[in-house]
């Protein structure tokens, strides 16, 4: 098969990507989204393309290692004002539906 | 080996880290406090929020890689991507391709090493609690509730390699590493809490094989329950094979009321979290100096002490003695005992059998106990009245071990005295000396009775059958 972008990515693998990430993608939208994400993919093609031998991996764009801070305890948010915030509260903790069938 | 079947199992441990706040933001890291009481921006994934290393979390992180004679590297942080309530950003940061720490081994007192694969740090989940259905169990439960208090706590998850063949070695694995975790400080490491967790992977083969298709076993919540979870698992393997059935690989969660393991989720779409790398944090590559520093100052390990106390007692170092009172920490206290001129291994015995319900710095001064000891060894007291003397002492938190033997009226029966009942005894007992002398053990038993009977228990029977060995000549 020809390394062509189609190649790369099948709308079999935009449809698992989507069901993931917990995305409703019609099946419209699955092979409108394959070519889209064909075409990053044909860029990233133009990158290996180049030759990099030469040049240090990078992991962040920012010049930075090793940035920390010490262990000391800061005050909480409150909690009756997060809850508040929260769609359902029972306890003094977060109310969530049933959690078995969300599992991917 | 079960049935001609060879085990292989490899233990993934997580440990909470005993620092004062969570690993990427300020909130107290503490168990057992009121839900969602130490919660912020970070652990609750509100927009905007930002992750900030702690360098405590990274430093005990550290000491357990080197402990574990792993080599600490500059890694990189990944998000490993899902959907659960207890997790609010949808994602869990770990590490992934190039972790803090790799390629070290854990030593079995025996002496067996077991690889370890990698240590490396991320965070906890919140804890959910689910209402409703048939007695807190996820399956048909109404709804759930979601603490928050754990997630973002540091862990260290601590991969081993499949190097474990028996149930036992997977629980003299996880103890061996509870105890250093513990000595150096990074976690308190109690499985019944949850500050140190295990999952089992557990495969059989017959010998020569290729390996089979492993089982992840989770829930196991006791160092008692991981070793009957895996011989369970093997067991049913076996099974499974030996009826012509395959095994499935999948995630099985051990039930502790029925000792038997259930199918949590099948793996046959295996997981996909589709790591990334962390882009809100920077790589982490400690220098070598705060490398060497950390090692440095790591304290002596159960292994290095275990080896220490058996040199001075002469007691085998993954013997019974030895093991304990060095998990109780008491070796210290030994080794003082000792050096206040008592014997070591009578001192090792003494701690091993009064001592459990102390601490590693106990109520007696070591000074008494060698004063008990020398009077023991010097034979003014018997071993029976020397645990007499010395549960006094106990009672008392130290004491005089002569005076506590004069008023209990432990007279001191010198050799001489000893000798002249012994003499005694022979002389009546002519027909059980003469049946000893040709040989009979047995007949030895009558004659150390009957001396004792005489002495009143005040004889040291261990004197006593000396005594009777070196006249029978």
């Amino acid at each position: 098969m020809p390394d062509t972008p189609q190649a790369r990515i099948s709308p079999d693998t935009v449809a698992k990507v989507a069901r993931l990430a917990r995305l409703d993608v019609s099946s419209a939208e699955v092979d409108r989204l394959t070519n889209q994400l064909a075409g990053m993919l044909e860029h990233f093609a133009d990158i290996d393309a180049l030759d990099l031998a030469a040049t240090e991996p990078m992991t962040q764009p920012y010049p930075l290692v090793n940035v920390m801070r010490d262990d000391v305890v800061k005050p909480s948010l409150d909690r009756d004002e997060v809850l508040a915030a929260a769609p359902a509260a029972e306890d003094g903790r977060f109310r969530v539906p049933p959690i078995i069938g969300l599992e991917g | 080996m079960i049935d001609g079947y060879e085990l292989v199992v490899g233990l993934e441990v997580h440990v909470e880290l005993a620092t004062a706040t969570k690993l990427f933001s300020a909130s107290a890291n503490r168990f057992g406090d009121d839900p969602n009481t130490h919660i912020d921006p970070v652990t609750l994934g509100l927009p905007g929020a930002l992750p900030v290393l702690n360098r405590q979390a990274v430093e005990f992180a550290m000491r357990i890689g080197l402990a574990l004679n792993c080599t600490v590297q500059a890694c990189t942080f990944h998000r490993k991507n899902y959907f659960y309530p207890d997790m609010p950003k949808a994602y869990q940061i770990s590490q992934y391709d190039v972790p803090l720490n790799v390629d070290g081994w854990l030593e079995l007192p025996g002496g067996k090493r077991i690889g370890i694969e990698r240590a490396h740090l991320e965070e906890d989940t919140g804890k959910s609690t689910h209402i409703g259905g048939t007695g807190g169990r996820i399956h048909g439960s109404d709804y759930s509730l979601i603490d928050f208090n754990r997630a973002g706590v540091p862990l260290v998850e601590i991969v081993g390699r499949p190097d474990i063949a028996t149930p036992d070695e997977a629980k003299q694995y996880v103890t061996e590493l509870r105890q250093i975790l513990v000595a150096i400080g990074a976690s308190d490491a109690k499985m019944e809490e949850g500050s140190m967790r295990c999952d089992a992977n557990v495969s059989v083969r017959k010998p020569g094989a290729p390996l089979g298709t492993r089982c992840e076993i989770k829930n196991v919540n006791s160092v008692r329950s991981l070793g009957r979870a895996i011989e369970y698992e093997a067991r049913r393997q076996i099974a499974l094979i030996e009826g012509g059935e395959k095994v499935r690989q999948e995630t099985r969660h051990w039930d502790e009321t029925d000792g038997r393991t259930h199918t949590l989720r099948t793996k046959e779409d295996a997981d996909d979290y589709r790591y990334f790398l962390e882009p809100d944090l920077v790589p982490l590559a400690p220098e070598a100096v705060w490398i060497d520093a950390v090692r440095a100052a790591l304290p002596m390990l159960p292994r290095e002490r275990r080896a220490r106390l058996s040199s001075a007692t002469g007691a085998p170092a993954d013997g019974e003695a030895v093991m304990v009172v060095v998990e109780r920490g008491q070796d210290d206290y030994v080794l003082a005992v000792a050096s206040a001129g008592a014997d070591a291994s009578r001192a090792l015995v003494h701690v091993k059998e009064a001592y459990a319900e102390q601490g590693a710095v106990p109520s007696v001064p070591a000074a008494d106990l060698a004063r008990m000891i020398v009077l023991e060894t010097s034979g003014k007291l018997t071993s029976t009245q020397a645990k007499i003397v010395l549960a006094e002492i106990m009672a008392n938190g130290g004491g005089d071990a002569e005076k506590i033997a004069a008023a209990k009226g432990f007279e001191a029966m010198d050799t001489s005295a000893l000798e002249a009942m012994v003499d005694e005894v022979i002389a009546a007992q002519a027909d059980a000396w003469a049946k000893y002398c040709a040989g009979e053990e047995k007949a030895m038993g009558a004659l150390v009775g009957a001396i004792m009977k005489a002495s009143k228990g005040k004889a040291d029977g261990k004197a006593v059958t000396a005594l009777l060995q070196s006249k029978r000549g």
